[in-house]
C-alpha cells in the first residue's frame, strides 16, 4: 500500500488520480495511524521550505516517517519541495530539513541563467539520467518533465545523483540513496513520462 | 533546456466549451474534459479554461469541471473567469486546478493579487491583462477590450509583479481575433521589464506566427484558442514546425 502524505501541501489529488488509473492500491495519510501497513511513501510539497517543514512537524507524522524510512527502509520519494525537505538545510528557510540525504538546497544564481525570465524555473525541461536507476526505466532519452521552483537540490555525495537538468547550472533533478528517492519536477503533472515514473516507483 | 510552452485556451459556459471544434475523434465536441484530454495527448504544455458564464451556479459548476479535468489529465491547467475573492480561488485550487487567472477583479482591487499570493503562493497566481493602444500608448482594458481603464499597461504589469503575480498573460486586443500574428513589439517590451514569465496571447493565425513570437521575443509561452479548436493548427504539426525553426519545444509521441 502506497501512502501519499497529506500534511496540507501539494496536489494530493493528482497523485491519487494517477494511482487510481494505474489500479495501484494507495491511501492518503493524514495522521500516524494512517501509516500502518505502508510499503511505499510519497512526500509531496509545494510552497516555502520552512512552511512545509512546519506543516509536516505539526501533522505529527515525522517520527513515524523516520522510523519507516530510516529503520525499516521503506521506499520514499520526495516531490519538489518534498524532495528539498530531504536535505539538511535550505537557502530558502531557517529550519533544518529532514537530513535524510547529505545535501543542501540552494537558490539559483540569476546571473547564470541566460533566459529572459529568470525565476521561477517554470515549464518543461530535460531530465538527463547520469546512471541507471529503476525509477527512470522505460523513459525515452529526451524525456521532459514539468518543473516549478526557484531553489535547487545540491548533493554533497555525487553518487546519490541519478539525473540532472540544466537551468543556468546543472542541478540534481533526481536523486536516490538506498530506499530514499527525490525528484525536483512534478511527475503528477508531467503527462505520460510522469505516469511512467510513478509506476516505476510503485513497482520498486 | 527549458522549452517554450504552447497553451490552448478553452472558453467554457455553464460547463460546456463554447467555440466550435472539429477534431475527428471527439465524441462530444462541447465536453471540455474530452477536449482537454485530446489536447494533452497532442502535446499541449498547459491548458487555460476561461469561464464566461454568468450564473449564480457558476462557482459550483466550475469546481465540478476542475475536478473532472484533474481526474482525466496530468498536465498543468489554469482556471480564469469570475474569480473575485480568496474563496473563489480556494475552491478551484482545492478541486485540483494548478493556477488561477485573474483579470478585471485585480484591476478593481489590486490587493487581491497580494492576498492570493500570500494565501496560496505566487506560482498559483496568473494576472491576465487585456491591452489596447490609444494614440500610440497601451492601456489596460476590461470586459474584452470594451472598457478602457486609463491605466498604462506597462505600469500595471510592473505593479502586478510587485504585488505577487507569478505570470502575466498579456492579450493584445488590437491583435486578438485578427489572426494576423502576435503583437511582438509590445510583448518584447513588456517581457524585458519583467522577471516573471509572460504568456503571449492575441493574434495567432498560423504556425509562422508562433515561430515569430518565439524568435523575435523572449516570451516563455504562447496561448491561442480558435486556431486550435477549429483544427486549423494541430499541436504536433506546430511543435514539429517550431523545432525546425530553431525553437525549443517538447514533442509528444502519440501512443
Amino acid at each position: 500500500m502506497i501512502a501519499i502524505i497529506d500534511y496540507g501541501l501539494g496536489n494530493i489529488r493528482a497523485f491519487a488520480n494517477i494511482y487510481k488509473k494505474l489500479d495501484v492500491p494507495f491511501k492518503v495519510a493524514h495522521t500516524t495511524q494512517d501509516l500502518q501497513d505502508v510499503s511505499k511513501i510519497i512526500l509531496p510539497g509545494v510552497g516555502a521550505f520552512d512552511y512545509a517543514m512546519g506543516q509536516l512537524e505539526a501533522s505529527g507524522m515525522r517520527p513515524k516517517l523516520e522510523e519507516l524510512v530510516l529503520e525499516k527502509k521503506v521506499p520514499v520519494v520526495g516531490i519538489c519541495v518534498g524532495m528539498q525537505m530531504l536535505a539538511r538545510t535550505s537557502d530558502e528557510g531557517q529550519l533544518p530539513g529532514l537530513g535524510w540525504l547529505d545535501a543542501q538546497v540552494k537558490k539559483f544564481d540569476e546571473h547564470s541563467i541566460q533566459y529572459a525570465t529568470h525565476l521561477p524555473h517554470m515549464g518543461w525541461n530535460d531530465v538527463v539520467p547520469v546512471k541507471e536507476n529503476k525509477i527512470l526505466t522505460e523513459l525515452e532519452k529526451d524525456a521532459k518533465f514539468y518543473f516549478l521552483h526557484s531553489y535547487y537540490f545540491h548533493c554533497n555525495v555525487a553518487d546519490d545523483i541519478i539525473a540532472v537538468t540544466d537551468y543556468g547550472v546543472k542541478f540534481s533533478c533526481a536523486v536516490n540513496k538506498e530506499n530514499i528517492y527525490g525528484v525536483q519536477f512534478h511527475p503528477e503533472k508531467s503527462h505520460q513520462y510522469g505516469i511512467q515514473l510513478l509506476k516505476n516507483f510503485a513497482d520498486l | 533546456m527549458l522549452t517554450k510552452r504552447i497553451i490552448p485556451c478553452l472558453d467554457v459556459k455553464d460547463g460546456r466549451t463554447v467555440k466550435g471544434i472539429n477534431f475527428v475523434d471527439l465524441r462530444d465536441a462541447g465536453d471540455p474534459v474530452e477536449l482537454a484530454w485530446q489536447y494533452s495527448v497532442q502535446g499541449a504544455d498547459e491548458l487555460v479554461f476561461l469561464d464566461i458564464s454568468a450564473t449564480d451556479e457558476k462557482r459550483k459548476t466550475m469546481a465540478e469541471l476542475v475536478k473532472s479535468v484533474a481526474r482525466q489529465i496530468n498536465i498543468p491547467f489554469t482556471i480564469g473567469g469570475g474569480i473575485n475573492e480568496i474563496a473563489d480561488a480556494d475552491i478551484l485550487l482545492n478541486s485540483g486546478a494548478d493556477k488561477i487567472s485573474i483579470n478585471s477583479a485585480a484591476v478593481r482591487n489590486p490587493q487581491l493579487i497580494d492576498d492570493l499570493a500570500a494565501g496560496f503562493g505566487k506560482q498559483f497566481v496568473v494576472v491576465a491583462v487585456d491591452t489596447k493602444a490609444i494614440n500610440g500608448k497601451n492601456y489596460v482594458h476590461l470586459n474584452g477590450g470594451r472598457i478602457p481603464t486609463g491605466i498604462e499597461t506597462k505600469s500595471w504589469v510592473l505593479e502586478a509583479q510587485e504585488r505577487g503575480a507569478g505570470e502575466i498573460l498579456l492579450t493584445s486586443m488590437d491583435h486578438d481575433g485578427t489572426k494576423g500574428g502576435f503583437d511582438c513589439k509590445q510583448l518584447q517590451k513588456i517581457n524585458r521589464m519583467l522577471s516573471i514569465p509572460v504568456i503571449a496571447s492575441g493574434g495567432a493565425g498560423s504556425r509562422e506566427d508562433f515561430a515569430e513570437v518565439f524568435n523575435e521575443t523572449d516570451v516563455d509561452a504562447a496561448l491561442a484558442a480558435s486556431v486550435f479548436h477549429y483544427g486549423q493548427i494541430l499541436i504536433p504539426d506546430l511543435k514539429q514546425y517550431l523545432k525546425e525553426q530553431g525553437v525549443l519545444v517538447r514533442q509528444v509521441n502519440e501512443e
